[in-house]
């Protein structure tokens, strides 16, 4: 038996679905908008919100670049760039530069983006208070009265503990001064380059069935107090590779005794700069 | 580093999926199952298929069986995913379930009724013995009595305390007809749910998730006090209405298990108190995915019904989200991705910890 | 020219019902700025559904609750949108429940717990919320140096204690208080009402207490409403009452013929 898969694997209609919802998500930047997700042929968790966002705005024209945790070549990376290879027949990269669309879990590539570019962000958990208030009902209510002093509660209390916030990753962002949101798993070090960024970011999350945005030039500001600032840490060793100090650095543990490396996460950044 | 190459990440999925086909395949001496044999032998398994991946379609359900190579929560999600590009083209007529042709027909409440008790193919009685069933001969006149017409017809149960008083009505707890964004299918599942959204999600949730629900209602964690009205098993017809026709069409049928569940009664006066009902229907032949179901069903109505929610089975928002194993599968499973740079960003706020404390320690001294 | 105080709170009629109980029957009151009226009454008598209807997390069947600061009694809570009561509940008014584990965040410390509202209203200075975390633990008389501490390893009365400093900390003219001290012991519920009367007199808050407590209603309240079956049988000065009721059913209280 053939099956026959449609162009982006998804019918028409239902990329239209979708990118009407995209449509209302740009419209209220940072707001979590519901969408019938579908069951893709990757297992929810695996990016299916990322991948339903991706098929729903790719053409034929578009350049993908598919990153997991900073790289192109990472198995799940692989494995989603090869789905659109196959269901779409578009030219795929590993240049951030080059690639008009971005597919990404866990970071935000080093090499700034453009305006015209669309970053779309694979998020497992789209609603920043879910540990805090897990009943759904009642974060729609917060969100509503923007009453986010239950996660400024998490922060006191993490300075009241630790000294300091102690969010690595995830850190919760307000978007165009009004929403609380998630900025996906990305490591807070990433955070600042979501603040008036001039592409076109999209979040899609499958299995809570959720998406949402931030147009090109939104205000994305971390949550944080005026005598506790905002301070991601990130460490000041330089790339084994590259010798990049600033960039975001994977820890590889080289031998038995411990030793460490630090190379750059951004494959595509680290072997632009060799 | 074998798994996450920082390259070749390529090379290491296609060996793996190499090795995946030779598994599948098995001893290549021995002859390879069909979906034939596997729809003809094990159609239970194929039925549970179907019902959890919400598609009838015992062919690739057997297919996907296969592929999955007995992974029963893979084959759903195979088969699922493949159901979410076919198109749209009708909803069918709600199911004429007085006219189901019967294989199977119980109730508990009652000793005898209407149409008898007919017992069909069942576990229930048998002794769990390998070989139990081999000793016994298939006669013809059981074949034929599957599709034998009852001699009366099978008055639904629920039916009758109706027409007494005894029964909340029908329509009462039936969901609001205006509602067209039913379909979980089609639009997002938000709550509160209708009762008809909840009955879908139950209808395709995961038979083991949905059992040890039920078993919690059992066991006072949401109260309970459940009578199978009715359980039936058999085929019933599948009708569209194409617009261009005006008027209804056949265009197959199904199997499917029905459970009609009473519960206990509630009343805000003596004169009005009624039992209240509880309802499973599923795909193919899962008499205990059905009554599970109905359980699940009945407690989630606490709310409709004034009783205070507070067990995990009436919550819900706990049952319904938890309760699609391709949604919960894939992201306990997701575990197995890269996590390493959120980890990494985790060792980095926690060494920094660590080094601001000495500090401060010694600040202190 | 003749004073007239205007009331802070007014309701009118308020009926409802649970199936077929009547829980309250045309039941109609007001509070004035700065008063302490309590509501007695035994047990199942509808107190508490009361204090709950008027502050707006119960609708009655009938009659309304009006209410207004600035001497008229310009908004009514049953109309009110609902994002603007959960902004009077968190700033102009609180609660205090009998359990304080029904406000109090049992894994946060205490003072984080103390300075929630204040974060709700924008406070964005640690310092500053640590300040006033730490002034409102002196006020409600916890050893400051509890303020990092889980309320889990906190008494019934301190628990109580930081309930009490939680909601005052946004300085309600208007406190709603469900038997505060009925869970306690004894010798604590007296250090806690001398400290509830001071706060009441300082703060110059205006209270609805629901006590089943005579004694605790004559210690706090200026004014007194007795209910019974749902409706307001009897008001009056707290002492006036207490002293020489006048409905059987109040003289069968105040005489402890009844059970409370």
């Amino acid at each position: 038996m053939t099956i026959y898969y449609n162009f982006a694997y998804l019918d028409e209609g239902t990329k239209k679905k979708i990118r009407r919802t995209l449509l209302k998500a740009v419209a209220i930047p940072g707001h979590q908008i519901p969408f019938a997700s579908r069951e893709m042929p990757l297992p929810y968790g695996w990016g299916t919100g990322g991948i339903q966002v991706t098929a729903a705005v790719i053409g034929p024209e578009d350049i993908l670049k598919v990153i997991d945790q900073g790289s192109d070549d990472t198995t799940n990376a692989v494995s989603i760039r090869n789905f659109f290879r196959s269901t779409t027949g578009v030219r795929t990269t590993t240049s951030t530069r080059e690639a008009t669309l971005i597919q990404t879990r866990h970071r935000i590539p080093e090499t700034p983006l453009h305006a015209g570019q669309i970053l779309v962000y694979q998020v497992p958990m789209p609603e920043p208070l879910f540990k805090l208030e897990p009943r759904v009902s009642e974060t729609i209510a917060l969100h509503a009265m923007a009453d986010y002093s239950l996660m400024y509660l998490k922060l006191y209390d993490q300075i009241t503990r630790y000294g300091r916030i102690a969010i690595g990753y995830e850190y919760p962002v307000i978007v165009h001064d009004r929403y609380l949101t998630s900025p996906s798993p990305i490591p807070a070090y990433d955070v600042p380059k979501m603040h008036m960024s001039p592409a076109l970011q999209l979040f899609g999350a499958g299995r809570e069935k959720r998406l949402y945005a931030i147009p090109p030039y939104t205000r994305v500001i971390p949550l944080d107090f005026t005598d506790y600032p905002f301070d991601p840490v990130n460490t000041r060793q330089p790339c084994a590779l590259c010798g990049a100090v600033e960039s975001y650095k994977d820890e590889i543990v080289i031998d038995d005794a411990g030793n460490r490396q630090f190379i750059c996460s951004d494959t595509d950044f680290c072997e632009h700069r060799r | 580093m074998s798994y996450v190459a920082v390259k070749g990440g390529s090379t290491a999925i296609q060996a793996a999926h190499r090795l995946v086909r030779k598994r599948m395949r098995g001893d290549p001496d021995a002859p390879e199952i069909t979906p034939r044999q596997i729809c003809g032998q094990m159609h239970l398994g194929v039925d549970r298929v179907m019902a959890e991946a919400s598609l009838y379609d015992a062919n690739l359900a057997a297919q996907a069986m296969l592929q999955a190579q007995g992974d029963m929560i893979e084959a759903i999600f195979l088969l699922r995913a493949y159901r979410a590009t076919l198109t749209r083209f009708l909803d069918s007529m709600p199911l004429a379930m007085d006219t189901m042709r019967v294989q199977r027909r119980i109730s508990a409440a009652f000793k005898d009724l209407p149409g008898g008790q007919q017992l069909g193919q069942t576990y229930d009685y048998s002794h769990r013995l390998f070989g139990y069933f081999d000793r016994l001969e298939t006669e013809s006149e059981i074949e034929s009595g599957k599709t034998a017409v009852p001699p009366e017809p099978m008055t639904s149960v629920m039916d009758l305390l109706e027409k007494e008083g005894l029964m909340e009505p029908a329509a009462a707890c039936a969901p609001p007809a205006e509602n067209t964004q039913q379909d979980i299918t089609q639009h997002p599942l938000l709550f509160p749910a209708t009762r008809a959204q909840r009955l879908q999600s139950l209808a395709r949730g995961d038979e083991g998730f949905l059992l040890s629900m039920a078993y919690s209602t059992q066991r006072g964690y949401g109260q309970n006090h459940p009578f199978i009205a009715e359980l039936r098993m058999g085929e019933v017809t599948v009708e569209i209405t194409p617009p261009e026709l005006g008027f209804s069409i056949e265009i197959g049928t199904i199997t499917v298990t029905e459970c009609q569940m009473i519960n206990q009664f509630q009343a805000r006066s003596p004169e009005e108190a009624a039992f209240t009902r509880g309802y499973g229907l599923v795909f193919g032949h899962s008499e205990r995915k059905a009554i599970a179901m109905a359980l699940v069903d009945r407690a989630l109505r606490a709310g409709e019904l004034g009783e205070e929610a507070l067990s995990p089975a009436q919550n819900e928002q706990f049952v319904l989200s938890h309760c699609d194993n391709v949604e919960t599968t894939g992201f306990v499973e997701h575990l197995k991705l890269p996590h390493y740079v959120d980890f990494q960003s985790e060792i980095q706020t926690l060494r920094h910890l660590h080094k601001t404390a000495t500090k401060d320690g010694a600040d202190r001294v | 020219m003749s004073y007239r105080p205007v009331p802070i709170l007014m309701a009118r009629d308020l009926t409802l019902s649970f199936g077929t109980l009547r829980a309250l029957e045309s039941v109609s009151l007001e509070i004035y700025p700065g008063e302490v009226l309590a509501i007695v009454g035994e047990s199942g008598s509808g107190k508490t559904t009361l204090l709950n209807t008027l502050y707006g997390v119960l609708a009655p069947g009938a009659g309304e609750v009006r209410f207004g600061e600035n001497g008229e009694l310009d908004r009514c809570v049953q109309t009110l949108p609902r994002q603007q009561l959960r902004h009077l509940h968190r700033s102009a008014w609180g609660y205090v429940h009998q359990n304080p584990r029904d406000a109090l965040r049992m894994e946060i410390t205490a003072g984080g717990n103390i300075v929630e509202r204040l974060m709700a209203a924008g406070e964005k200075h640690y310092g500053t919320l640590r300040e006033k975390a730490l002034f409102w633990l002196q006020k409600v008389e916890i050893d400051p140096k509890r303020i990092d501490d889980l309320p889990t390893t906190f008494s019934g009365g301190m628990q109580q204690r930081l309930q009490i400093a939680r909601t005052l900390i946004s300085h309600p003219y208007l406190l709603f208080m469900d038997e505060p001290t009925s869970g306690l012991d004894v010798s604590v519920q007296a250090g806690l009402l001398d400290l509830l009367r001071n706060l009441v007199s300082e703060q110059r808050m205006a209270v609805i207490l629901v006590t089943h407590d005579l004694a605790v209603a004559r210690l706090l309240a200026g004014r007194i409403a007795v209910m019974q079956r749902g409706r307001i049988i009897e008001t009056g000065v707290t002492d006036q009452v207490l002293d020489d009721p006048q409905h059987p059913y109040t003289q069968l209280l105040v005489s402890s013929v009844l059970p409370a």
